[in-house]
Order: C-alpha cells, then sequence, then structure tokens
C-alpha cells in the first residue's frame, strides 16, 4: 500500500527485498492464533460425540463413517469400518477417555460449554479477519499480482515441475524467491478461498436458526450431519497445512522467514548458478 | 512412600500442572465474560438474519425419519409427585400457565390433545452434535399464550419442569419471538404415538431453531416473567446455571 510503494524494493548489498506487507503480515498472525484456538477448541466439542455421519441426522444408533473410542484402557479409531488401535494419541492417552487427549484440547479437561465460548468468539475474529482481508486482495491486487498463478505457472508441465522440485526440497533461489512460487501459490489460495470459507460455511450449517435463515445450506452440504463431516476434514486439512507451512519455514531458513512474516523484509537466498559471491553467514 | 517418581509419572504430572494452570485461566469467569462477547454477536446477527423472525426450521418426511430416536439427559424422572401422575396415567396432570398472565390456566391431558395441534417432522440437534429427525404433535405455544392473555411486561417464558439432574430442578426458557413462532409447540405426541417417559411425557417444549437442551422434557409449568435473574441461578436454565451453556442456543 503506501508505504511500501516509498520503501526501496531492494538493497543491493544484501539482498533484502521487501516481500511481505503489513496486512498480508497482520492476517497472517491473527490466523497463527485464531486457527489454533479454533481447531483446539473444535477438538473438545468434538469429543463430546465423537463420531461422523453422512447425511441429514446421525447418533449413537446410526452409522458412523469415523468414530473415536476406547475400550477401557485401550483406544481405538474405526473409520469406514476399518479399526486402528490408537491408545496414547486417540481414545485413550494420558490416563482420560477422550477422544482428542488434554494436550491438544482447549480446555484440557473435559469442558464443552467453554470449548463452544472460546470456538464462537474466534469464529468471528476469522470471519471479520477473512473478509477484511479478502476485500484488501481484491482491491490492493494481492490476489491477481502476488497469489493468483500466472498463466505459464498453471501448465500441467510448469506444476510436475515445482512438484519434483519441493519433492527434491530444491527451494527456489534467487531473484525467483522474490516471488511464492506456483505449489506455494496453490496452497494459500487453498486456505483463502476455500479452507477458511468452507469452514465459515459448514459452522453455520450446523446451527438450527441458520438453518430456518438459509435453509440452502443445507441443500449445498446435503445435510446438517455430512456438514459436521465437511467441517471436521476441512479442519484436518488445516492442520495438515499447517504441519506442511512450518516444515517449509524450517527447510527455507526460519529466521529469514520469520523477518520477513514480522518486518515485511526478506533476505533472497543466494542463487547457486550466480557468479558473484555473496556472503552467507544466513543461510539455512 | 518410595521417594521414587519415575521420568514419565513426572512428565505426566508436570504435564497436567501445566494444563490444570491453563485450564484455571481458559475457564475463569472474567474470561467468559469477554468471550461471550461472540455468542451476543452470534445472537444479534442470527436475529437480524432471520428478517421477519418467523422463519420456519426446515420440515422432513416420513422416509427421512431417524430408525431410532434416542433418548438423553434425563430419562425416567424419580420424584414422588412425578412417579404418581405417570402411574395413574397423568390423569391428574395439570399444565400450569401462570406468572405475567391476566389469566392463568390449569389445563388436562385431554384439553390439551383436543386443542388445535400442529403436527412437524424436525431435526432435534444435540449440542454434542448428534442430530435425531422425529415427528411431533403438539399445541402451538403461542395459541395457550394468547389464551392466558400475556402482560405487557412480560418478556421470557419459563418452563418448570418434573426433572432433576445432579439435584437441581431443570427449567429453560426463551423469549417471546420463540414463544410465539409457528413451530413453538407443546408435543403430546411423538411419532404418532402418545409421547413416552424416556421422551419427557407427558408434555414437552419444542422450540425448533434451538439446540436439545432448550427442549425442555415433563413441563409442568409456564411462567411468564420480566427479567429471568429472580429465577433460580438467574441464567435462565439449568445448563445455564450450572454448566456455563449459554441461554441461546441457536448455533
Amino acid at each position: 500500500m503506501g508505504e511500501s510503494a516509498t520503501m526501496p524494493k531492494s538493497s543491493p548489498q544484501t539482498d533484502l527485498v521487501y516481500r511481505t506487507r503489513l496486512p498480508v503480515r497482520l492476517w497472517h498472525w491473527t490466523n497463527a492464533l485464531t486457527i489454533f484456538i479454533m481447531l483446539m477448541t473444535g477438538m473438545m466439542i468434538f469429543n463430546a460425540h465423537p463420531r461422523l455421519y453422512w447425511g441429514a441426522f446421525g447418533a449413537n444408533l446410526d452409522h458412523a463413517w469415523l468414530e473415536i473410542g476406547n475400550r477401557g484402557p485401550h483406544g481405538y479409531l474405526t473409520l469406514f469400518g476399518f479399526e486402528v488401535p490408537t491408545t496414547g494419541v486417540l481414545g485413550y492417552a494420558m490416563h482420560t477417555e477422550q477422544a482428542f487427549p488434554p494436550l491438544v484440547t482447549l480446555p484440557g479437561q473435559y469442558n464443552v460449554p467453554v470449548a463452544r465460548i472460546w470456538h464462537f468468539f474466534f469464529a468471528w475474529v476469522l470471519v471479520i479477519g477473512w473478509l477484511a482481508f479478502a476485500l484488501y486482495s481484491l482491491f490492493s491486487r494481492h490476489l491477481k499480482n502476488d497469489l493468483l498463478l500466472k498463466w505459464e505457472e498453471a501448465r500441467p508441465a510448469s506444476l510436475w515441475r515445482d512438484i519434483k522440485a519441493h519433492a527434491r526440497l530444491h527451494l527456489p533461489r534467487g531473484e525467483a524467491a522474490r516471488h511464492y512460487n506456483p505449489l506455494q501459490k496453490l496452497a494459500y489460495l487453498g486456505v483463502l478461498l476455500a479452507g477458511v470459507p468452507l469452514m465459515v460455511l459448514t459452522g453455520l450449517t450446523m446451527s438450527p436458526a441458520m438453518d430456518a435463515a438459509w435453509p440452502w445450506l443445507l441443500v449445498l452440504f446435503h445435510g446438517r450431519q455430512s456438514a459436521r463431516s465437511i467441517h471436521f476434514i476441512v479442519a484436518a486439512g488445516l492442520a495438515l497445512f499447517i504441519v506442511v507451512h512450518l516444515a517449509m519455514v524450517l527447510l527455507a531458513g526460519p529466521i529469514n522467514e520469520l523477518r520477513s512474516m514480522i518486518t515485511g523484509w526478506y533476505r533472497l537466498p543466494p542463487d547457486d548458478a550466480a557468479t558473484q559471491p555473496v556472503t552467507t553467514e544466513e543461510g539455512a | 512412600m518410595t521417594g521414587f517418581i519415575s521420568r514419565r509419572g513426572l512428565l505426566a504430572g508436570s504435564g497436567s500442572l501445566l494444563l490444570a494452570g491453563c485450564d484455571k485461566w481458559t475457564t475463569a469467569p472474567q474470561t467468559l465474560d469477554v468471550l461471550s462477547l461472540g455468542e451476543k454477536a452470534s445472537r444479534s446477527a442470527q436475529r437480524l438474519l432471520v428478517a421477519d423472525r418467523q422463519a420456519l426450521a426446515p420440515e422432513f418426511t416420513r422416509a427421512e425419519m431417524s430408525p431410532v430416536f434416542r433418548v438423553n439427559g434425563s430419562t425416567n424422572p424419580r420424584s414422588a409427585d412425578y412417579v404418581r401422575h405417570a402411574t395413574e396415567g397423568f390423569a391428574n396432570w395439570r399444565l400450569a400457565i401462570d406468572g405475567l398472565v391476566n389469566q392463568p390456566l390449569a389445563l388436562t391431558l385431554p384439553q390439551l390433545r383436543a386443542a388445535p395441534s400442529r403436527t412437524q417432522i424436525t431435526r432435534h440437534d444435540c449440542v454434542e452434535g448428534w442430530s435425531a429427525i422425529g415427528e411431533w404433535t403438539g399445541v402451538p405455544l403461542g395459541l395457550l399464550l394468547r389464551r392466558a392473555g400475556l402482560q405487557a411486561r412480560a418478556r421470557y417464558l419459563v418452563f418448570h419442569c418434573a426433572d432433576t439432574l445432579l439435584g437441581k430442578p431443570y427449567y429453560e426458557s426463551i423469549d417471546l419471538v420463540d414463544g410465539f413462532h409457528p413451530q413453538t409447540i407443546l408435543a403430546h405426541t411423538m411419532n404418532g404415538a402418545p409421547l413416552s417417559i424416556g421422551h419427557g411425557a407427558p408434555l414437552r417444549l419444542r422450540v425448533e431453531r434451538q439446540l436439545g437442551y432448550k427442549q425442555a422434557k415433563y413441563v409442568m409449568r409456564i411462567e411468564a416473567v420480566e427479567s429471568l435473574n429472580p429465577i433460580h441461578g438467574g441464567k435462565g436454565g439449568f445448563w445455564e446455571d450450572n454448566h456455563n451453556y449459554q441461554w441461546y442456543a441457536g448455533i
């Protein structure tokens, strides 16, 4: 925005570039907090009834496609009728009979009403933050310039090349690191355009008052229990995103990445092919 | 005492200490007061979105009903009064409608069964996450409220129930928007049969745009009040008073 226009875009001596603008950094850190709290309180709410169904209804005597439970001190996960022992992780862990153990839930002790109060407060933070960021991305052209794939990037051959590069942990260096790479763009677009909207809409579908106000929600998600299942699956997707995202931060150089997400300034990793020698005291 | 503490035990112990310390803060009344803003915003947003405030909860066909509608919460009240009514087939049972009304009523079960009724196949959503679809037949609450004549000061309807949970009487309350909603009924019949004791005989509230804990069973008395503060714990219901559940259960 205005401030970034007046700042130098890079300084040749150090290869420092101003890569992450303030609204992006604000949304990032708001979400870092919000999504962790939503996941932790969501797992506590799930613990109240750790079974998932498809369709309009679903309760204890109906068929569940996923169930987490325990027989005495033995935890299990049942997926499409196939049972996996999960003692110590799911169903029974830390001497408690919770589907998700106290280590990952908020609150730690079984307490659904308190988890709901937290969940619905941060749901508003998530929605308001998303709306503000979506509008910003649209009008500042962040969406078009930084996130949407260029035509040549979206070609299957080019995507395949990027997948192979990621698989070999060859991350972009030099000038190429000035912009997000195609898989990175797809991951961020997925969270912005699919992940968060799906979480909010499936969450609303579970509300009986919203189903009266917006009956199309039930059509869209094939009933309340299907919406609850999708809510859970997309939440798992967001958790997976966080794991991969943190792994990439570690691989790409955590100090450099953290600085760019705090101050906006990013040091371009020296290009191996480049001829001029560059000091690399901060590499890796 | 051996004086020996295993590393694992120490880790588990310090872990639970840490968690207990966190919970002290995450469940503190001050924390919850601030965070309850989210629920208040949800309530306001939902009341605004339901523009005419009369939007109907989805209704289903017989083919879409749950094969078995599970029971939960209180399933067999043990109070002497209730047991006597149940053994008499509720012949001497009366529904009282009083409080801020011009004409207090005491209605028998045959009177309620003979009154104009509404039948609806709706989804019951428990706050825990499960749902069951069943068919309910009962008297529209608005009809009885008009008969009793609500006074201008009345703002809430309190449903006093025959059951107790953890030694405390169950009760619930709704506002007048839901009180006069066409789907808000006092159900005496479920899936075509007289309401069973497990599901709240002889009379159960159905307030279809809210979660299961608002659907008070074993309703004995409906009291019209100006404020919920003087009633029991003052938060409008058993779960609200005793367990931090929110009074508005639309989400």
